[in-house]
């Protein structure tokens, strides 16, 4: 989709260091004036994307246009793009006017032109009078005013924000985003905002980049992030959720948990599998009553300022996070209760690993670069490439390292109400997925086994 | 009590033994005596012989050549040691740390074996010893120095200021000269100052390459002057000068590094 006013269109974006994949192909169009901003957690590639788009990194393939033109291996000076970037990067040698002419001394422009200019944008960012103050005497809100000012200036077609409220204290941060967001408004530049912060990005932006891994997993308004998010790292991502799988048995009839719900959602295979989501503020807890659609017993509750956040377990062994502004007593059995407007269905993205392998001998096959015994190899000739099935449920994970056939490290943790659904990053950058009741911690690292009965040999 | 008597003691002790030699050149050198130890009462003469011509002709040119050689090989070697530190603090981590270790070989090799090795290459090529042998000779070894001093500045700088130069219109050559280079000033002062003290105090090496057409320096002057039985009474002036100037410098570079500070 190419829309006469996009100012930013980047498509098939690739990057690697060395051997690793941090962008993988990025497409992502950002219209004039529009606050877009690009969401993920630390690692996930977003910090590379944005120093694609202000031209410090060349890519390893693809395209990015900026205001109609290709600038794929434009130089950062030529692009008429402007970072403020995370650690400030004040020049400490200048006082604050001389930081924020920087850009217009290097343009040539009149003297009395850049003195007016400067006194504008210290107004703009609530800064007047700081032009001969030294930028180590300023406070780390200061300091990164001045780092906008430096930057809008140039009145640059593009501003790039790569996290700039991470360094704050959170009451600082709350105001600087309202300001950002009222220079937003002002200004008519077009935001780019790189934070690994949900609710600043729901807060400020027009719409969001959810990228997790060096792939874009949801572009949307923030509404759209939050009430239907594509799949479930998005919805675990952004804000609490409860994740659990289910199957569509058909249109508008989804079954989880034990029990069966009117959805609004169509257009599933029958019996497909599905992932749901349940937002905790969007079940209804009630003493116990005919108007349960299913019953719990409270295990705790906590206060959270605003409401009151209780884990509830079913009979049937799910477990809920629900938030209320009323609170039950732990041990008290309680009704629950979920309007068909509030669950959202996710197609599954996966139902079993799948393997590249080779056979190699009557006992033995060969996959995330490992010789693993296997019971049924079909009787394939020596080498032949096969795909190899292996269920979540069925990859055992030990403690120690060498107790696996392969070792691998956490990268992933997704409760689903009554299991595990964990992403393990082998050693040779493969992801294994697994369903576990055990509880692992984010970078534990693991041994791998499988047992030969469990690995399924699929001809090609 | 004892104590402190003791370690005060201890501290005067040590500094009079680490400072005496200078002092009593100091007082030395004003009075006329040919013999250091004799007072034959105060004079200036000896200070001004140095500027006169004629007799101490050599010993000031020798100044002269100290002076000339070490400043041009400490410009050299700043500009090439800051040049070196900018290209290794953008290495990998892996190749920084090896060719930081390059970089150190230098530094703890023995002066004999830089002067050895920097003798029969200059011959081996066919350069003729002289001025140009020894400035090439200085740079050689006051370079891995001045990367030294550089470094850390480059490590302590914030990492994105040349991007920020970059990403607000400065093209490359702007960006080092506007932003990267008055970030490192400080580390190219202190660099700079070392070599030029370097280059002046080397002697092993300045012997080993400074060829026999009559050029001479501080160093190889007055190895040669001793040699020849007696130091000239005009040393002890011009060693006074010399130590009174460092200080000079040395309170002047202190200065500037506690106004920086606050």
């Amino acid at each position: 989709m190419v829309r006469i006013s996009d100012i930013i269109t980047i498509n098939h974006l690739s990057h690697t260091f060395g051997d690793k994949t941090v962008l993988q192909d990025i497409n992502l169009s950002i219209g004039k004036g529009e606050f877009v901003t690009i969401l993920g957690p630390s690692g996930c590639g977003k910090t590379t994307l944005m120093r694609l788009i202000a031209g410090f990194l060349k890519a390893s393939e693809g395209k990015i246009s900026i205001a109609g033109q290709d600038m794929t291996t434009t130089p950062p000076h030529l692009r008429p793009v402007n970072t403020v970037f995370q650690k400030y990067a004040l020049f400490p040698h200048l006082n604050v006017f001389q930081n924020i002419a920087f850009g217009l001394n290097l343009k040539k422009l009149p003297k009395e032109e850049i003195q007016k200019k400067v006194k504008q944008v210290l107004k703009i960012v609530i800064m007047t009078d700081y032009e001969e103050r030294d930028v180590d005497s300023l406070s780390g809100g200061q300091q990164q005013r001045v780092a906008i000012a430096r930057a809008i200036i140039n009145e640059p077609e593009v501003l790039l924000l790569d996290e700039p409220l991470a360094a704050l204290d959170h009451k600082m941060r709350k105001d600087m985003q309202m300001e950002i967001k009222a220079m937003h408004k002002k200004l008519n530049i077009t935001f780019v905002y790189i934070t690994h912060d949900q609710e600043e990005a729901l807060t400020l932006s027009d719409r969001i980049v959810v990228m997790s891994q060096g792939v874009i997993q949801q572009i949307g308004t923030p509404t759209e992030i939050y009430n239907e998010p594509k799949n479930s790292f998005v919805a675990d991502f952004i804000g609490e959720s409860n994740i659990l799988n289910g199957v569509m048995i058909h249109d508008e009839l989804v079954e989880f948990a034990g029990h069966r719900f009117d959805c609004v959602d169509k257009g599933f295979a029958l019996n497909e599998p599905v992932e749901v989501v349940i937002r905790p503020e969007d079940i209804y807890i009630f003493e116990m009553s005919d108007a349960a659609h299913f019953s719990g017993q409270v295990t705790s509750s906590i206060f959270k300022g605003v409401h009151y956040e209780m884990m509830v377990t079913t009979p049937e062994g799910f477990e809920f996070m629900i938030q209320d502004y009323r609170s039950f007593e732990p041990g008290h059995t309680v009704g629950l209760r979920v309007k068909p407007f509030d669950i959202q269905v996710m197609k599954k993205e996966r139902h079993c690993n799948t393997f590249k392998g080779t056979i190699i001998d009557k006992t033995h096959v060969r996959f995330l670069g490992t010789n693993f015994e296997c019971s049924d190899t079909k009787n394939l000739a020596n080498g032949t490439t096969v795909n190899v099935k292996v269920e979540f449920r069925n990859v055992n994970l030990q403690d120690n390292q060498e107790d696996g056939m392969l070792s691998g490290v956490v990268s992933f943790i997704l409760y689903k109400g009554n299991h595990y659904h964990l992403t393990i990053l082998t050693e040779n950058n493969e992801h294994v997925f697994v369903d576990s009741n055990d509880v692992w911690d984010d970078a534990d690292c693991v041994g791998i086994s499988i047992s030969p009965k469990n690995i399924q040999i699929e001809i090609l | 009590m004892i104590k402190r008597i003791l370690s005060t003691s201890y501290l005067g002790i040590l500094l009079i033994m680490l400072y005496a030699p200078i002092l009593i050149i100091i007082i030395f050198s004003f009075t006329e005596a040919k013999v250091l130890g004799n007072w034959t009462g105060f004079s200036l003469k000896l200070y001004s012989s140095i500027f006169q011509g004629g007799i101490h002709h050599s010993l000031t040119s020798a100044l002269w050549n100290t002076l000339i050689i070490g400043l041009i090989a400490a410009a050299a070697s700043t500009v090439l040691g800051t040049m070196a530190a900018i290209g290794i603090y953008n290495l990998t981590p892996k190749s920084q740390k090896a060719i930081q270790m390059v970089n150190t070989i230098p530094i703890l090799n023995p002066d004999i074996i830089t002067a050895i090795s920097l003798f029969l290459l200059f011959v081996s090529l066919g350069i003729s010893q002289g001025y140009t042998t020894v400035i090439l000779a200085h740079i050689t070894f006051c370079t891995p120095y001045v990367v030294l001093s550089v470094l850390p500045r480059l490590r302590r700088m914030n990492p994105n200021l040349y991007e920020a130069a970059l990403d607000l219109g400065a093209t490359p050559f702007l960006a080092v000269r506007r932003i990267l280079l008055p970030e490192l000033k400080p580390g190219m002062i202190s660099g700079f100052i070392l070599a030029f003290t370097l280059s002046i105090d080397d002697f092993v090496v300045t012997l080993f390459t400074i060829g026999n057409e009559g050029l001479e320096t501080l160093s190889t002057y007055i190895y040669a002057d001793a040699r020849r039985g007696g130091l000239t009474p005009e040393l002890r002036p011009l060693s006074a000068i010399i130590f009174i100037s460092v200080l000079v410098l040395l309170l002047v570079i202190n200065q500037r590094a506690a106004k920086k500070k606050l």
